[in-house]
Parts: C-alpha cells; sequence; structure tokens
C-alpha cells in the first residue's frame, strides 16, 4: 500500500467571482507503517488538501494515486456523528463487519465501554472525538486521516488522548496522515513531518525522524523540537 | 380528565345554542344522536366513513410519496429546481375547485379522478417542505459517508432520511389536514357515497340532524386518527431529541 500524491494547484473562486489560490505545489509518498504530518499555519489549505486526499473533492490539479481497494479511515476536524443514533451503532454504521471482540477492546483503549448506549448529543467533545476515533479504527483502515484531533481538548486530556492515538497507530500497518499545528504533537506521533507554508501552501521543509515512535524518550523529542525550531520556515 | 371536561363543555354549549336558535335551525345533542344511531345500524355511517378514509389514504400515500420525492429531487439538483418552480408555484395557487372540476371533466365522474385530485391538491405542499429539507442537509454529513464509503441505501436511510425526518412528519401533519378538508368537497361534486356526498345530500334537503350527524362522526374519526397515529409518529422520530436535552 502506498499513497503517491503529486498536486501541482487548487484554487476555488468565491461567491464574488475571484480567484484564490489554496494550494501550490504539494508532493510527497507515504508508505505503509508510516506516519505522515501535515504541520502548518491555521488557515494553509490542510484541509482543502485533506479533503483532496480522502477523495472528497477532485477538482484540482495534478494527481494523486492510492493504491485499490484501499480503505479509508477518517477523523474529522469536528466528529461528525449521528446524532440520531447511538455511539455503538456510530461505529457499526461505517464498520458493519467488526466483530465484537475487536469493538470491545477497541472501545477499552479508547475508555468508551460506558458509554455504548449513549447518544452523540450527550457526549462532551472529548467523548465525541473518541467515537469518532473509533469508527476510524474499526473499519481497519490501510489509510488513516486525522485532521486536527487533539485541537479544543485541555492539556491533559489531550495528553492521554494523544497516547490512546499512539498505541492504536501502532497497532496496525496503514499509512497515516495526522494534521496539526501543534510541535509537540507533530514530534511525539509522527515519522516525516512537512511544513507547510501559508496559503497557497507549498512544502517547505521535511523532516524524517529515525528513532522510531515508541523508543523516543523524553530528551530526544526535546532535541528534536529545539532543532525544528530553529528552522528559518519564513524564508524557505 | 381535561379533555373529557373540554367535551363536556362543548356539548352544553350546542345544547344551550339549540334552546334559544330553535330547533329547526340548530337541533339538539339527542336529536343528532338518534340519527348517528340509525345510520349506524343500518350500516350507512361506516359505509360512507369507510369511502372517504380509503380516498384519505390513497390520496395522502400518493401525494406523500410522489411530493417526497419530487421535493427532494429539487433540493439536492438546481436543474430540478429550476425546472420545477414554474410549475410548483401554479400548483401552490391554484384553487381546489379548480383542479377538482377539471379531474372530473376530464377523466370523468370516477374514483381514480377524485384521488387523483385530492393528491395533486396536497402535492405542491409536500414538495415544498421537502425540498426545504433537502436543502438543510447537513454537508458535513454527506461528506463522513463518503470518505466511509457507505453504501447509497444505507446512507439513504441512516444519514439522509433521519435529517428528512422532521420534514416529512410537518408535510404529513399539514398535508393531511388538507387532504381533509379537500377530500369532501370532491365527494360533494362527484362521488356516491362518502361523507361528503352524505352532507351534500342532506344539504340539498335541509336535512341538518344527518348534516351534523356524519359532520361530528367525520370530526371525531379526525381527532382518533391524529391522536392515535400522528401523534405517537411524531414522538418516535424525535426520541434521540428528547433523551439529549
Amino acid at each position: 500500500m502506498q499513497l503517491e500524491v503529486n498536486i501541482t494547484g487548487k484554487s476555488f473562486e468565491s461567491a464574488a467571482g475571484k480567484r484564490h489560490d489554496v494550494l501550490d505545489n504539494v508532493t510527497f509518498t507515504l508508505n505503509a507503517g508510516e506516519v505522515g504530518v501535515l504541520f502548518g499555519p491555521s488557515g494553509c489549505g490542510k484541509s482543502t488538501l485533506l479533503k483532496i486526499l480522502a477523495g472528497l473533492d477532485g477538482n484540482y490539479q495534478g494527481h494523486v494515486t492510492r493504491s485499490p481497494g484501499m480503505r479509508l479511515g477518517m477523523v474529522f476536524q469536528e466528529p461528525r456523528l449521528l446524532p440520531w443514533r447511538t455511539v455503538e451503532e456510530n461505529v457499526r454504521l461505517a464498520a458493519p463487519e467488526v466483530d465484537d471482540g475487536t469493538l470491545a477492546a477497541l472501545f477499552e483503549v479508547l475508555e468508551l465501554s460506558a458509554h455504548h448506549n449513549h447518544f452523540p448529543g450527550e457526549l462532551s467533545l472529548g467523548l465525541a472525538r473518541r467515537v469518532a476515533l473509533a469508527r476510524a479504527f474499526a473499519i481497519e483502515p490501510d489509510f488513516l486521516i486525522l485532521d486536527e484531533p487533539l485541537a479544543s481538548l485541555d492539556n491533559a486530556l489531550a495528553g492521554r488522548l494523544r497516547d490512546q492515538i499512539a498505541t492504536l497507530v501502532a497497532s496496525r500497518k496503514m499509512m497515516t496522515l495526522l494534521v496539526t499545528h501543534d510541535l509537540d504533537d507533530a514530534v511525539r506521533l509522527g515519522d516525516r513531518l512537512f511544513f507547510l507554508s501559508p496559503r497557497p501552501a507549498r512544502i517547505l521543509h521535511v523532516e524524517t525522524i529515525a528513532a522510531p515512535r515508541a523508543t523516543r524518550g523524553e530528551p530526544e523529542i526535546g532535541e528534536i523540537k529545539r532543532q525544528l525550531s530553529q528552522l528559518d520556515l519564513a524564508n524557505m | 380528565m381535561l379533555r373529557l371536561l373540554s367535551f363536556a363543555l362543548f356539548i352544553a354549549t350546542w345544547w344551550i345554542a339549540s334552546l334559544v336558535i330553535g330547533d329547526a335551525k340548530l337541533p339538539a345533542p339527542p336529536a343528532v344522536l338518534s340519527v348517528l344511531i340509525a345510520e349506524a345500524r343500518s350500516g350507512a355511517l361506516f359505509v360512507n366513513l369507510g369511502a372517504t378514509l380509503a380516498r384519505v389514504a390513497l390520496a395522502f400515500t400518493l401525494a406523500m410519496a410522489i411530493g417526497s420525492a419530487i421535493g427532494y429531487l429539487m433540493g439536492r439538483v438546481s436543474l430540478a429546481n429550476r425546472l420545477g418552480d414554474p410549475w410548483l408555484i401554479l400548483l401552490l395557487n391554484l384553487p381546489a375547485l379548480v383542479v377538482i372540476v377539471l379531474a372530473y371533466i376530464w377523466a370523468g365522474l370516477t374514483e381514480v379522478a377524485a384521488i387523483a385530485a385530492i393528491a395533486i391538491n396536497k402535492l405542491p405542499t409536500a414538495v415544498v417542505t421537502l425540498r426545504e429539507g433537502a436543502r438543510a442537509l447537513d454537508p458535513a454529513l454527506d461528506e463522513m459517508a463518503t470518505a466511509f464509503a457507505l453504501p447509497r441505501g444505507r446512507a439513504f436511510r441512516h444519514v439522509i432520511l433521519p435529517q428528512l425526518a422532521p420534514y416529512i412528519a410537518a408535510a404529513a401533519r399539514s398535508g393531511l389536514s388538507l387532504v381533509w378538508k379537500i377530500v369532501l368537497v370532491a365527494e360533494y361534486l362527484g362521488r356516491p357515497n362518502g361523507v361528503g356526498f352524505e352532507i351534500g345530500v342532506a344539504f340539498q334537503l335541509f336535512d341538518i340532524p344527518l348534516l351534523l350527524a356524519y359532520s361530528l362522526s367525520f370530526a371525531g374519526v379526525v381527532l382518533v386518527i391524529e391522536t392515535v397515529m400522528v401523534q405517537p409518529f411524531e414522538t418516535r422520530l424525535t426520541r434521540w431529541r428528547l433523551r439529549a436535552a
């Protein structure tokens, strides 16, 4: 399984008829077992890029080559659950083939075991995010997209959820693409970091972290972050 | 309990009014009741109520099914909306009487003409309501369904239909009351049975107890159907909202 991204441009026309360029040149490949991180300022076009990669938007220049039969799991920025279905129904609807054992294990990791029969309207944002994560993992994806899964959660909760995501990502050999604007999350979860420019987005710098994710200790993480923060991204 | 009280108040008012106005114009409740019982004994009451109910059920189902489909299409596809909109405005503002008379002229005094005419009267309101519902569909959930490759049928049932449910309920509610009103006119003008026909006969003979007997039993049937069928259906649809609140 491999994802080849070769986008040369993406623009849209505003209601006033003005042309807006959202993406410039974005070229990279992602292999199975690898976690790519898209790192860039807010509003640089990350979500647009994700939509293209997820096959939700076909209106762009260039091409994206996906392996045939690739299963996509996606965690949107907002949880996007069906409010009229329970937590379990939401997950099973996307993943009808999931067996009870797998689902129970998944709910255990994400601390959702007590919430099977709750409706999304009864959940906090943190819990709803986890249901969205459970849904994406339940389909046993070949390609996982995580769009800012830790945004607007408090530090303790974000930290716990980050560890849970790390556990789940490590449990399966798939391509993962994470979008974040938090350097700490990027360094802890990613293998390759793609630094994006402000709009129209292009890749400024690619940082490959050699040490496997599980073996990175606090000092190494601190060192990588220190080096990265010295990058002069503004002049690339 | 409160309903019973309100019903008793209605009977009392009626009785007093009939004493004031006089039996010729407004017969007292017992006179109407005896006519009602006589009609029920002969079976005529049930034949006529049954005929009217069958027409209501057929026309309502037809108009809801076709109207919902057209409304959904017009809300989702802008070409369909542009093509259909002038017709919709025309139908919305066409008086019921015109539709019924034309239907009887073109299709004869037949059952098909009556049901079609009633359905055509109800159709545009269902279209308008469902078009609004289709326009209000959440594109974020559509994207979710596409990203997770939900098959069309499953996406429609679990993602689209629950979003349309309140609009379908609203269309059913307003449509049903419209059909109740129009069905009697259609029967009055061109059917040999049904509540509307009997009211027409009673009007020509100036038989006010008969007129009231049919009107009230019809109103009773409407009330029962509204409380037993429509209201529980609405409650069921919004179950997830009640729990969330």
